[in-house]
């Protein structure tokens, strides 16, 4: 057979190009986890983590930028739960229509797909300035809410689809009206999906900078929850932006990408845990 | 007051296009069992569903005709379907108990109407488990799970639930089709027990089901009705030569 | 009477059924509003500065003496920077894909979409900030430049950073080829690489060609990361030239932006948004296509 020494250096050359490829793929992964950790580790301290920075000590803290991410991202969750889950369950339980429901769902689509740059955009046009709300911690939730939207309607919908038809028609047969099934059978049953979804969502929350730059703002200054809506305030994603590239500050900077990149690996991990019961179920 | 519970009257049941049953004409007796018997997809099934109008979850379902429930005509445009199914309770095929407490799945109907107090909620949970004769098995776990209980048991647990709301009539779609003998057993002399207070419409594809059980039987053929009568005189003299190649095994 | 029906009355469904609506309409509200939006405040700065003009003009210069507004350069930075980050990531990607679908043991998969996931959930500014500290001054070593953050330095950054979509929506494709498929392929003689391209890559071509657009859209729609590593200057394209994005030209000057420039950083936006809604209609034709068959 003539080509068939032909045929196997072939498949060796695409196996090992494959193999390459992958192994690529890892070490750039592995480097940047890797590279951060040991950049890191020597700067984490007390005081960086769990102070505010002070112009007359010239020291830096990121606890503002620490709390601000977590009321960003709690408020967010807040606003877009009920929108989301609600749209979900208007999707798949009420709207009759082919025609709407293609149009709602173009819709989502679409808004899963604009850049976090053009929300940041609307969002400072509509929340910061129509609105007059200022660069606030309100108006960078609002804005992260409505990029947030498309999946937890995704998640929400996907897991209302696993309900069991049974569980739906027991309760109409017993004279439920549609909203009272949706309360008692509906949302509890898909519980767990809808909290997969919050953790999706807040994962790409924790990681969003660009919506945020013109929405949420730059300060560093500690504020209370309540403070906070109405107060401008830096992410910590933000504040990465702001000492890296503007400030220099790299010791700072490293810490913060090590506080990023441990949170994200934990709402990661849960999140597979989690999606991993629930198909288990 | 007629003594009969439903009568129907030259109804049509259509899904899209399909002509699922044609022409429907019977009624059904008060505090008597009354057995729909056939072959799959004859449109027995189709048919119970529409006495609580279930089928209106179907989109594509259409109908045409009238079915009178105490005089009232139930296929009317502007009947409260909640209220329609509070007083015709169902049970399913397959056991479909909430994933909830065996409490909380007897309670949900009589909440649903507005019962809050404790009291009398124990108290309809422990009359609905008793007339379904599951009161014993699960007195000391009713607030465990109801999934956890084996199929026959669900499925009593199920009439119980539909019980708990004191309906006039019950529904069943082959209650027994996934169960065991012993489980189906249990289930026929419920029925038999139930019927005192109760009018009792049931699906089944088991003839000799009907035979031990049903006061009147109805034979279905491809959306037609083709006998309804005395469930005796239905198998052992039936004037209709399907009826009797059926009951006697000849197909089906 | 006991069991006579009462007629439909139930307020509190009806409420419901309504505020459902409300929610689910809601999205087609908030996207018309973008739209609108956008449009609003696009529109101006187009006019003004005149559409060709503004298209087709080579020269960015926002706070001169006589300010000019061609964005040119920025269109074609994140025409050149996307596609040549989807040639780098793609084949990457896809072999990637091809070799964990197929080669490895399911517990080293289940290990390598673990990273991948987490890759994909690494913030953009971190990649960002890593390039700038390894990668542009690593650039700058090697090829001997000036400054190292150019438009190479972000088409890396980009080619990694859509490396997780391509890797997820290829392993998908893949998958859902029937295994008759391969069997059939392996049962004529053929070897397991050339059952690869020959049989399962045609038949996943659609659910790939959904990955690459995919890839365009997230790669387009970047701003942070290569704002941190592209320069920044607005020069036409060039490999190692620092140059700027559509998105990081929004970015960059919107802080400080006034009058007309304000007004072309938002026509500059409305240009990205066009190009996104583009992207997205074509995924979605791709995505219709490929289930049609």
């Amino acid at each position: 057979m003539k080509n068939s020494t032909y045929r196997n250096t072939y498949a060796l050359f695409f196996k090992s190009l494959m193999l390459i490829c992958m192994a690529f793929t890892l070490t750039c992964i592995i480097f940047m986890v890797v590279y951060i950790f040991i950049n890191a580790i020597p700067h984490v301290s007390y005081d960086i983590i769990f102070s505010k920075p002070s112009y007359i000590n010239d020291t830096i803290g990121i606890l503002p930028d620490i709390l601000n991410t977590v009321y960003l991202i709690f408020t967010s969750v807040i606003v877009v739960l009920p929108f989301g889950v609600g749209a979900a369950i208007y999707l798949n339980e009420y709207a009759k229509s082919k025609v709407l429901i293609k149009v709602i769902e173009y819709a989502i689509e679409t808004l899963a797909g604009i850049p976090s740059i053009i929300y940041g955009l609307v969002g400072m046009l509509v929340f910061v300035q129509f609105f007059s709300l200022q660069t606030s911690i309100l108006a960078g939730s609002l804005t992260l809410a409505i990029m947030n939207l498309p999946i937890i309607i995704r998640t929400t919908q996907e897991s209302l689809k696993t309900v069991d038809v049974g569980y739906k028609e027991g309760s109409f047969a017993l004279g439920a009206g549609k909203f009272y099934m949706i309360r008692t059978i509906l949302i509890p049953s898909c519980s767990y999906g809808i909290i997969n979804g919050c953790i999706l969502s807040i994962g790409r929350m924790l990681g969003e900078s660009a919506a945020l730059l013109f929405t949420a703002g730059f300060a560093h200054t500690l504020h209370g929850y309540i403070d906070s809506l109405s107060s401008a305030g830096s992410s910590l994603t933000v504040a990465l932006y702001v000492y890296a590239k503007e400030q220099g500050e790299f010791d700072v900077s490293f810490v913060i990408a090590l506080i990023l990149l441990i949170m994200s690996l934990v709402i990661n991990v849960l999140a597979t845990f989690l999606g991993n019961y629930i198909s288990k179920k | 007051m007629s003594e009969h519970i439903f009568e129907v009257k030259d109804f049509n049941l259509y899904y899209g296009n399909h002509h699922a049953l044609k022409n429907i004409n019977m009624s059904m007796k008060k505090n008597a069992i009354t057995a729909l018997i056939g072959p799959s997809g004859c449109g027995k099934s189709s048919f119970i569903k529409t006495l609580n109008r279930m089928n209106d979850l179907v989109d594509s379902a259409k109908y045409s005709g009238e079915i009178f429930y105490n005089g009232q005509n139930i296929l009317n445009k502007d009947i409260d379907l909640c209220d329609l199914r509070t007083k015709i309770g169902m049970v399913f095929q397959r056991p479909n108990p909430f994933p909830m407490s065996i409490y909380d799945n007897i309670a949900y109907g009589p909440r649903l109407q507005g019962i809050k107090k404790k009291a009398i909620l124990d108290e309809i949970v422990e009359q609905s488990l008793t007339s379904a004769a599951i009161f014993d098995e699960v007195k000391d776990r009713l607030k465990k799970s109801a999934t956890s209980l084996s199929g026959g048991q669900q499925q009593r647990l199920c009439i119980a639930r539909a019980l708990a709301i004191k309906p006039d009539v019950l529904l069943m779609d082959e209650p027994t089709s996934a169960l065991d003998p012993i489980s189906t057993s249990k289930i026929e002399e419920l029925a038999l027990e139930l019927k005192k207070d109760y009018s009792i419409i049931i699906v089944t594809h088991n003839m000799q089901q009907a035979l031990r059980i049903a006061d009147d039987t109805a034979f279905f053929l491809l959306g037609d009705l083709i006998e309804c009568d005395n469930t005796d005189t239905i198998f052992t003299k039936p004037k209709n030569q399907k009826t009797k190649d059926y009951v006697t095994g000849r197909f089906g | 009477m006991k069991y006579v029906i009462n007629s439909k009355s139930n307020l509190q469904e009806k409420v419901a059924h309504g505020a459902f609506f409300t929610l689910g309409t809601l999205n087609i509200l908030l996207v018309t509003l973008i739209c609108v939006y956008l449009l609003l405040a696009g529109l101006p700065g187009i006019i003004k500065i005149g559409f060709f003009d503004f298209i087709f003009n080579d020269t960015w210069a926002s706070t001169a003496q006589n300010p000019q507004f061609g964005i040119l350069p920025f269109i074609l930075t994140s025409l050149y920077g996307t596609l040549a980050a989807l040639l780098l990531g793609m084949p990457i990607g896809f072999f990637c894909a091809i070799y964990l679908s197929f080669f490895v043991s399911k517990k080293l998969k289940t290990f390598c979409i673990g990273l991948i996931d987490l890759l994909s959930g690494i913030p953009s500014v971190i990649f960002g900030f890593i390039g700038m500290l390894v990668l542009v001054p690593f650039l700058q070593e090697l090829f001997n430049l000036p400054d190292g953050a150019s438009l190479l330095a972000a088409i890396l950054v980009l080619a990694l950073m859509i490396l997780p979509s391509i890797i997820k929506v290829s392993i998908v494709a893949l998958e859902a080829v029937p295994k008759q498929y391969i069997e059939g392929s392996l049962a004529l003689g053929a070897n397991e690489v050339e059952t690869y391209f020959k049989v399962i890559v045609p038949a996943a071509k659609s659910g790939i060609a959904a990955a690459f657009v995919l890839g365009v859209g997230r790669a387009i729609g970047e701003a942070m990361a290569v704002m941190m590593v592209s320069g920044n200057a607005s020069n036409m394209p060039a490999l190692f030239e620092s140059v700027r994005f559509l998105t990081s030209a929004v970015a960059s000057e919107m802080s400080y932006s006034q009058g007309l420039q304000k007004e072309a950083l938002f026509s500059i936006a409305l240009v990205l948004f066009v190009f996104i809604l583009t992207i997205n209609a074509s995924f979605n034709f791709i995505l219709k296509r490929g289930q049609r068959k």
